[in-house]
């Protein structure tokens, strides 16, 4: 399949999951909320931790079947791995969501404060990229 | 129960579409995210698939008085464009541009261990900090409205 094709595919599914949990409990698929919910839960009590045991197990089988879709070799050093998962933690928090939240369930709303979050976040992205991958010249 | 089903079920679909899309593979985002290098702009249809689907059916559904197992929809409500939202963002960009990961994908790919496990800590590290800081300045800020 081209890669165009499986990307709307992924897309397909991951918006489908997000009107399946809205449908029935109400909540929004945003991953980076979901997470820090799990030591805040809201009712149906556990859903943060049924919500995220889906997404390992969705992991995990990924793994055993298509493990294509997993780097293998990981890119990123030990530091710069930890730095990012720190950046990454701290901002979806501070800023109230991530690629999933303000991405696709936010835009779809046409809230204007995600669309400020995903123009702001492709953005710094982006920078970032380009300042480590051509003015740094390290990177893959 | 009905609900965490759901829940569990919605997750693993979610999973699925992040594994289906690329978005697991690190490489292949940032070189989504390198528009002056090779760029390989297929990562854009994730969101063309998943914002059109939301557009259309998501608004169809919030029509509805409720949601099938709960009182209400709980949607967000704040509203104002705000320097914690840009901010937020700044710093959260800097992180996906850094390492390729967002919470979901890493979430996916911590399950076949590697450093997307790392990374996963390191995020919950940093997620636990911008909460201990915020009830800390929610503190500071009860301590001086009682004060004044």
């Amino acid at each position: 399949m081209h890669p165009f094709l499986q990307s709307l595919l992924g897309g397909l599914l991951l918006g489908g999951a997000a009107l399946l949990l809205m449908g029935t409990i109400g909540r929004t698929a945003g991953i980076s909320g979901i997470v820090s919910g799990l030591w805040k839960p809201t009712a149906p009590r556990g859903w943060q931790a049924a919500f995220v045991l889906g997404l390992a197990l969705a992991g995990g089988a990924g793994f055993a079947l298509f493990p294509s879709r997993f780097d293998a070799g990981d890119s990123a050093g030990v530091p710069v791995t930890i730095a990012a998962g720190l950046l990454v933690g701290f901002g979806s928090r501070l800023g109230s969501g991530c690629t999933s939240g303000h991405g696709i369930c936010g835009l779809a709303r046409l809230s204007p404060r995600s669309a400020v979050s995903v123009g702001t976040f492709m953005a710094a992205a982006g920078v970032t990229v380009f300042v480590v991958r051509h003015l740094l010249g390290g990177g893959q | 129960m009905s609900g965490l089903v759901t829940a569990l079920f919605s997750g693993l679909l979610f999973g699925a579409g992040l594994l289906v899309s690329g978005m697991t593979m690190p490489s292949k985002v940032l070189g989504f995210l390198d528009v002056a290098g090779d760029w390989d702009p297929s990562l854009a249809f994730v969101m063309v698939g998943g914002i059109g689907i939301n557009l259309v059916l998501g608004r169809l559904l919030l029509k509805r008085a409720a949601p099938l197992w709960a009182p209400v929809f709980s949607l967000p409500t704040a509203t104002a464009i705000d320097g914690p939202l840009v901010w937020g963002a700044v710093i959260f960009g800097i992180g996906w541009g850094l390492g390729g990961y967002c919470p979901g994908p890493a979430l996916v790919t911590a399950a076949g261990g590697g450093q997307a496990l790392l990374f996963v800590a390191a995020m919950l590290v940093g997620m636990a900090a911008e909460e201990w800081l915020a009830r800390r300045r929610a503190l500071a800020q009860a301590s001086c409205v009682g004060d004044g």
